[in-house]
């Protein structure tokens, strides 16, 4: 379905159009593999394009001699059926020659011109390094680069990877130089591994990004070996902390994307969503909070490339049913509904309901109401002995426990309540202790 | 016992009745969950509050918890749960029917869940796998109490391991030669396998405090006056040791036996080639000993296995799950008859029997007068237990209140006689499960510590 045909679509549902144009880099579907493991060398790459990505960020290129990787460089952190919630790495960056590299990449871009190819790069915050290799890199006719500013684990020991994502003043004038010394669409990659993610991405911009892309690895510890007394993964009896990305992040990694999306200055910056990403939906959620394309590592490294059918197909057939036609046409769509607390509806009022004909009688939302939230459901035993869970309507706040609780689909709904009260924020919410202070009265400010 | 049958064939007479096909027969029914399994099906639990399964439950084992315990990989932690509640939880394990207790209720066996937890097998996950050092419970300080249990099944065995751990000093008697009692004799082979029913009671009673007395038998070399005189308590847990017989003339023929009597031999065989075999059977019968028989005989290689029972299949106190397992042996199921005459052969040996078809009339049974025969060389019994006279001929447990046949006794498990106490299968009300007799043994032992607890406060 996915040969290397100049100019090839993907299409699954007629009429449905997966290409994208992400600051100007061109590819036949927003699924994208990050700069991991997977994208490592041309064997890699070539297979995820058979496969059907619609592009690749080739793993970290620095400046030789290449890194060298200790053994023993995985860890994970499983759910209860030992499904990979979390997956953490200590790998550094490639640790082939910059030479072999670059031979690969301009051979794989010249057999896939449809694809994207961007190169993700790391070398000192010097300007000459980054002099050196951006002409190198620009002869392989690759589409982009990506600045890898964000590895958390190893790099930042030697100044590079989040060393300079956590320093907005580097950001702006390492992307600067490369503005200056590569005339392809330059995307900045950020570290979460910040308080604010705004201030990289408005550094970024003032550097002259083309885009940016987030979230990379978060620091983390997945899980410890409790006989030996150490984490992992272990190297020798020894472990250290690594990055985390998998189903986990995506939350965090999700509210990162939105936070720039919604900031002024950096509203009409391209954004590749990363993080967590495993199925259509996923992707669908990062497009619609402002995400142009989607960068998948995990859930290949447990898949494999194949994942990538069922993701573009699954995406088409949704887009298909809910009328978008491109991926712009959702792009951003859920950011104006995306505030701050302080905008909410104070007056709206959800409750919930028990489908009583759905119910199993397992009584979690029961005590999970009862335990720890406002004890607004009465539990009620006939005399044939079968329970019946009711929801307490006047206690009941709307808090949405016995719903995510249920292990039935369907049978707790959130029933929104007519009543009859406008809308109305926090700042003009007569409880609201600073409201006068507030823009519900700008006169007092 | 199985004397009846001595003129019948051997099992091993069969062509390819070989040892290992045998054992292969009689291998687990429901082989145990791989660890692995056990962790899937462990997070099909919903960990429900209040929780039905716990409810459905005769021994009061919270389920959920063990579950959960098991998801968690703390296989000690979710045997302590069972094992707190049901010190045979082992053996319940195996033999509850889980399809009418815990698993009936489990509030994913409901159409839209698919299935029932696997409780019956988790239980038995964890129970096969417990890794404990010592033994799990402890003894409280002597209490310097005595206290005679009289039966060492499930009834007995329970209420000792409790009464032990109350720090009372407890002796065990039993008249058969090894403890269990219908876990070691009465069990289908297929559902208990090799010896656990042996290692199961050695585990009980690692706690101490217990010590066992095998050949006595109430009303034959026991006396509940002396029991009475040498301990603070008594608690009988004497099972129904009888088998009902059917009234009809040729009822001791050779061919025709209890089908207890055979199960009890088939348990001991320590190889099965040795056993009789009849080629064409019938079981008359509809409990789960009937089904048990059925479905032991057509393993054992009979040609023609046909279960009869008087009434129709809803009526029949084995449950659905049990006849499926006799239908999936070969056994054929024969309703509305009743037997009316045993049919011999020339020699005075069983050749088969006269059922007569009966039907219901004003809820009343009633035959039609039309009879059939079915030949067979062997005829086993599954009508029921009843108690055993012998027992009786005690001349004060003679004097014991009776409901029906079975011992009378109250909420307390306190019999009509002071300080005697009874449960499990040989009182009323009594489903006759196992799990029920664990409970009762359990229970009993509650009352007898805090009746002797009030003694010491009076005195």
């Amino acid at each position: 379905m996915n040969m290397p045909t100049a100019g090839l679509t993907d299409t699954f549902v007629n009429g449905i159009d997966l290409s994208v144009d992400f600051a100007g880099i061109k590819a036949p579907n927003p699924f994208w593999l990050a700069s991991a493991p997977p994208t490592d060398k041309a064997y890699n790459v070539v297979r995820a394009y058979e496969a059907g990505w619609g592009g690749v960020v080739w793993k970290t290129l620095g400046e030789d001699p290449a890194a060298v990787n200790v053994s023993s460089r995985y860890s994970a952190h499983f759910g209860r059926n030992r499904e990979v919630l979390g997956f953490n790495n200590i790998e550094l960056i490639t640790d082939r020659s910059l030479e072999i590299n670059l031979r690969e990449i301009t051979a794989v871009k010249k057999a896939w011109p449809d694809r994207a190819l961007i190169v993700s790069i790391m070398v000192p915050c010097e300007e000459a390094a980054w002099k050196h290799i951006l002409p190198l890199v620009e002869a392989t006719g690759a589409d982009g680069i990506e600045l890898n500013l964000g590895c958390p684990h190893g790099m930042p020991e030697r100044g590079m990877g989040a060393a300079v994502g956590q320093n907005p003043d580097l950001i702006e004038k390492v992307t600067r130089w490369c503005k200056q010394y590569y005339s392809k669409p330059v995307i900045v990659k950020l570290t979460p591994n910040i308080t604010d993610i705004r201030a990289p991405a408005r550094a970024a911009l003032r550097g002259g990004a083309d885009a940016v892309s987030l979230i990379n690895t978060i620091n983390s510890i997945t899980s410890l070996d409790l006989d030996a007394m150490v984490a992992r993964p272990t190297v020798g009896s020894q472990s250290t902390h690594g990055g985390y990305c998998g189903s986990a992040v995506k939350p965090i990694a999700m509210n990162m994307v939105a936070e720039i999306a919604r900031d002024a200055p950096t509203r009409d910056l391209p954004i590749s969503g990363i993080g967590g990403i495993s199925n259509w939906r996923d992707a669908a959620e990062f497009v619609a909070l402002g995400a142009g394309s989607v960068q998948v590592c995990t859930a290949a490294m447990l898949h494999g490339f194949r994942i990538v059918e069922e993701m573009k197909d699954g995406l088409s057939r949704w887009m298909a049913e809910k009328g978008y036609r491109t991926i712009a046409d959702f792009t951003g769509k859920a950011i104006p509904n995306t505030t701050d607390w302080k905008h909410l509806d104070m007056n709206f009022q959800t409750i919930a309901h028990i489908d009583q004909d759905k119910c199993i009688e397992c009584g979690r939302c029961y005590i999970a109401c009862e335990d720890t939230s406002h004890q607004s459901i009465a539990k009620r035993v006939d005399a044939g002995g079968a329970r019946r869970y009711e929801v307490i309507e006047e206690e009941c706040v709307g808090c949405n426990l016995c719903q995510i609780t249920c292990p039935v689909q369907d049978c707790i709904t959130m029933v929104p309540q007519e009543t009859g009260k406008p809308y109305m924020s926090w700042e003009e919410d007569p409880r609201n202790p600073f409201r006068k202070l507030s823009a519900a009265d700008p006169a007092a400010l | 016992m199985t004397h009846y049958l001595d003129h019948l064939p051997r099992v091993g007479d069969t062509p390819g009745a070989t040892p290992r096909a045998l054992a292969d027969n009689f291998s687990d029914l429901h082989p145990p969950l791989t660890e692995r399994q056990a962790i899937i099906e462990s997070q099909r639990c919903l960990y429900c509050y209040d929780a039905p399964c716990i409810e459905a439950c005769p021994s009061d084992i919270d389920i959920p918890r063990f579950i959960r315990q098991i998801g968690e990989d703390n296989i000690n932690g979710a045997v302590h749960t069972i094992l707190e509640q049901n010190i045979l939880g082992g053996s319940c394990a195996r033999v509850c029917p889980t399809e009418i207790l815990c698993e009936q209720s489990c509030v994913r066996n409901h159409d839209a869940e698919c299935q029932p937890v696997l409780i019956g097998l988790l239980q038995r996950h964890a129970t096969d796998n417990m890794r404990f050092e010592e033994h799990p419970f402890q003894r409280a300080a002597d209490s310097g109490r005595r206290v005679a249990v009289v039966g060492a099944g499930p009834a007995g065995l329970a209420c000792a391991h409790r009464l032990a751990m109350f720090g009372h000093q407890v002796t065990l008697f039993e008249a058969e030669a090894k403890p269990g009692g219908l876990n070691e004799y009465g069990i289908a082979r297929y559902k208990m396998t090799d010896d656990f029913a042996r290692r199961e009671v050695e585990f009980l009673l690692g706690i101490g405090g217990i010590e066992i007395r095998h050949g006595w038998r109430l009303g034959d070399n026991l006396s509940l006056e002396q029991l009475r005189g040498e301990y603070d308590s008594v608690f009988l847990g004497l099972g129904l040791g009888a088998s009902r017989r059917l009234g009809l003339t040729g009822e001791d023929a050779p061919g025709l036996m209890p089908a207890v009597a055979y199960i009890k031999a088939l348990r001991q065989a320590e190889d099965l080639v040795d056993l009789p075999l009849a080629r064409r059977c019938v079981v008359i019968g509809a409990g789960n000993t009937a089904i048990d028989m059925a479905t032991q005989m057509a393993r054992l290689g009979a040609e023609e296995v046909t279960l009869v029972y008087r009434r129709g299949v809803e009526s029949m106190s084995a449950t659905g799950h049990e006849q499926a397992i006799a239908k999936a042996n070969g056994v054929r199921m024969m309703t509305w008859a009743r037997p009316v005459e045993v049919l011999l052969d020339g020699k005075g040996r069983v050749a088969g029997m006269r059922f007569e078809k009966t039907r219901e009339e004003g809820g009343r049974l009633v035959g039609t007068g039309e009879t059939l025969d079915i030949e067979a060389d062997g005829v086993f019994k599954a009508i029921g237990q009843g108690f055993d006279a012998t027992s009786l001929a005690d001349p004060l447990a003679a004097q014991l209140a009776r409901d029906g046949e079975r011992i009378q006794v109250d909420g307390n498990f306190r019999t009509s006689l002071p300080r005697v106490y009874a449960g499990g299968d040989c009182v009323a009300p009594g489903q006759d499960l196992t799990v029920q007799a664990v409970q009762h043994g359990k229970l009993a032992a509650h009352a007898i510590h805090r009746a002797l607890m009030a003694q010491q406060e009076a005195a």
